[in-house]
């Protein structure tokens, strides 16, 4: 069985916002209709947003680290907004676990996003249905784009690769495997919602290098004892050069 | 979460219908076994004629909640998993059995189908009232499953919920009971507004034991758990966005602690401390107007009583929702 899912790897968002905002451009100009904007030039900005990026603070200064943290839906395993809908509009997928809802039958009752406790559905005010990441599933299916297009529009913005995407349930994905070697894990276990989606932690990234890693201890130069020119203590070009 | 008055009103109304039809055949049946002087059937009838408008008026508020109201029949559909589903189906019922109840008293079309062993008479009405007793029971439990079933809202996700509504909705039902008979049948009123006063005290010991509990409450889910970052000290610097967004609007009730207070003691006041008052004055004095008087005075606590229910839950996704910048 597929499980499509994304993964974040907090250890390289820099919190541009671009996956936000292609996210935003792709899914408004599908024919399923716009996210709507409210007063998007008044003085309250308000709108619908498939996927949002926050911001914390970790830590005590000056002992900080900024996390950015991308958020949307997870794609749940066990997804507590799916039984409670009273309509059938929002359902799981079985062929690849995608999380959607169908807008011809919402209601607009709001009770999935009681029933969410990640608050990844947002209501749209124009449309009167609730709206949620769909894994631009209008996209990845479409064979009219090439391998590389089908992919979610977060996915495809992403300038640090801090999103991938792919198969958890397929243990040889990259999805899998980054969940496997860099400690992945899921927001909130404690209500067994099982989110597809998983995050990567942040991790110290360190060079280990002895002394001798510097210098070729096996340097064919040194067979006849005689050192490169100039010594590697003396100024190097660049150093006496004013160019 | 932020309370919406479609909600308040519709599960305050129903309730009190409920409640008001509960009473209706509670006085019918004691009057088959001979405990209380048989009534004319235009006490039931026009009877359920007021509980039906209650039911009415909470499905009518019910359709302010909805994006798409004309789609509302698709509501019927998901009975196998959803409480609101299951709700969408019981309510219509009970009108149904409410209106079929009041119909049979009004046409008096009562023909006996049966009697029991010691050969007390059963009526069709008995029957259609027995129906309509399960009906408004499945009602109470749905209504009170739907917040009771999710378990992040964990004020709400306790057996005290449901109980609470069947209570709650009981006495201001037997009150408004009370009250009418007063005006229509004085001897059933001593029966209706002891069973109202009942009802109002073990209503105020189970509410007061919700309010207890969830003074109690340890969250389940921490900041810690909701970015799985294990760290004491974290701080929100940005939501994401500036002007809000669905999520800072339907999760917050964006009111002072203090407003909370005062409505959770005005309710606990006007619910349940003044009704006890009017209602024992009404039943000393058998005066129809104290009794009318508590019923208004009880429904307005409850409905100060439903908002602070919704306020006080704390939604977990409120975690992400700390600091606009």
């Amino acid at each position: 069985m597929t499980q499509l899912a994304l993964v974040i790897d907090l250890n390289v968002c820099v919190g541009c916002h671009a996956c936000v905002t292609n996210c935003k451009e792709w899914n408004t100009s599908g024919p399923a209709g716009p996210l709507v904007d409210l007063n998007p030039y008044g003085k309250n900005p308000t709108g619908t947003f498939f996927n949002r990026v926050q911001t914390y603070e970790v830590g005590e200064f000056p002992n900080t680290e900024t996390v950015h943290f991308p958020k949307s839906c997870l794609h749940c395993e066990e997804p507590p907004c799916v039984p409670v809908c009273p309509t059938g509009a929002s359902y799981k997928r079985k062929e690849d676990g995608i999380v959607l809802v169908d807008y011809d039958k919402c209601i607009g009752c709001k009770y999935c996003s009681w029933a969410c406790p990640y608050g990844a559905r947002e209501f749209d005010e124009h449309q009167r249905v609730m709206k949620k990441c769909t894994l631009c599933v209008d996209r990845i299916y479409d064979t009219t784009l090439t391998d590389e297009e089908r992919r979610p529009a977060c996915v495809r913005a992403c300038p640090t690769s801090a999103r991938l995407f792919g198969d958890i349930h397929d243990p040889e994905s990259e999805v899998s495997r980054a969940i496997r070697e860099n400690g992945g894990y899921q927001l909130m276990p404690e209500w067994g919602t099982q989110p597809a989606n998983h995050y990567l932690p942040r991790r110290k990234t360190q060079i280990r290098l002895r002394e001798d890693e510097l210098e070729r201890a096996d340097n064919p130069l040194k067979i006849d004892r005689q050192l490169p020119k100039p010594a590697q203590a003396e100024p190097a070009l660049d150093d006496v050069t004013s160019w | 979460m932020h309370p919406a008055f479609s909600v308040i009103f519709l599960t305050t109304l129903i309730g009190a219908g409920q409640g008001l039809f509960l009473a209706l055949f509670t006085v019918e049946s004691y009057a088959a076994f001979g405990l209380l002087p048989a009534q004319a059937s235009g006490f039931y009838a026009f009877g359920s004629l007021v509980a039906l408008i209650l039911l009415a008026l909470g499905l009518f508020a019910s359709f302010f909640h909805l994006g798409h109201p004309e789609r509302a029949w698709r509501a019927a559909t998901q009975w196998r998993t959803s409480w609101l589903s299951r709700e969408v189906i019981a309510l219509p019922a009970f009108m149904g059995a409410v209106s079929l109840y009041g119909l049979a008293h009004g046409f008096e079309l009562n023909p006996v189908l049966a009697s029991l062993p010691s050969g007390a008479p059963v009526h069709l009405t008995a029957v259609l009232g027995s129906l309509g007793t399960v009906l408004a029971f499945a009602l109470f439990i749905c209504t009170g499953m739907i917040y009771a079933c999710l378990k992040f809202l964990r004020e709400w996700h306790t057996p005290l919920t449901v109980i609470n509504y069947i209570l709650l909705g009981g006495a201001s039902g037997f009150t408004l009971a009370a009250a009418f008979a007063a005006q229509q049948a004085p001897e059933v009123m001593p029966l209706l507004a002891g069973w109202a006063l009942i009802l109002t005290v073990l209503g105020f010991f189970s509410r007061s034991a919700s309010l207890v509990r969830n003074a109690r409450l340890k969250p389940k889910s921490t900041l810690q758990t909701a970015i799985g970052i294990k760290h004491p000290k974290i701080v929100q610097k940005s939501m994401g966005f500036m002007g809000g967004s669905f999520n800072t609007r339907e999760f917050f009730h964006g009111k002072p602690r203090a407003l909370l207070r005062m409505v959770k003691w005005f309710f606990l006041a006007a619910a349940f401390v003044l009704p006890l008052i009017l209602l024992a004055a009404g039943l000393v004095q058998a005066a129809g107007g104290w009794l009318m008087l508590a019923f208004v005075v009880q429904y307005l606590g409850l409905l100060a009583e439903r908002w602070f229910f919704f306020a006080q839950a704390n939604h977990p996704q409120n975690l992400y929702y700390q600091s606009v910048a």
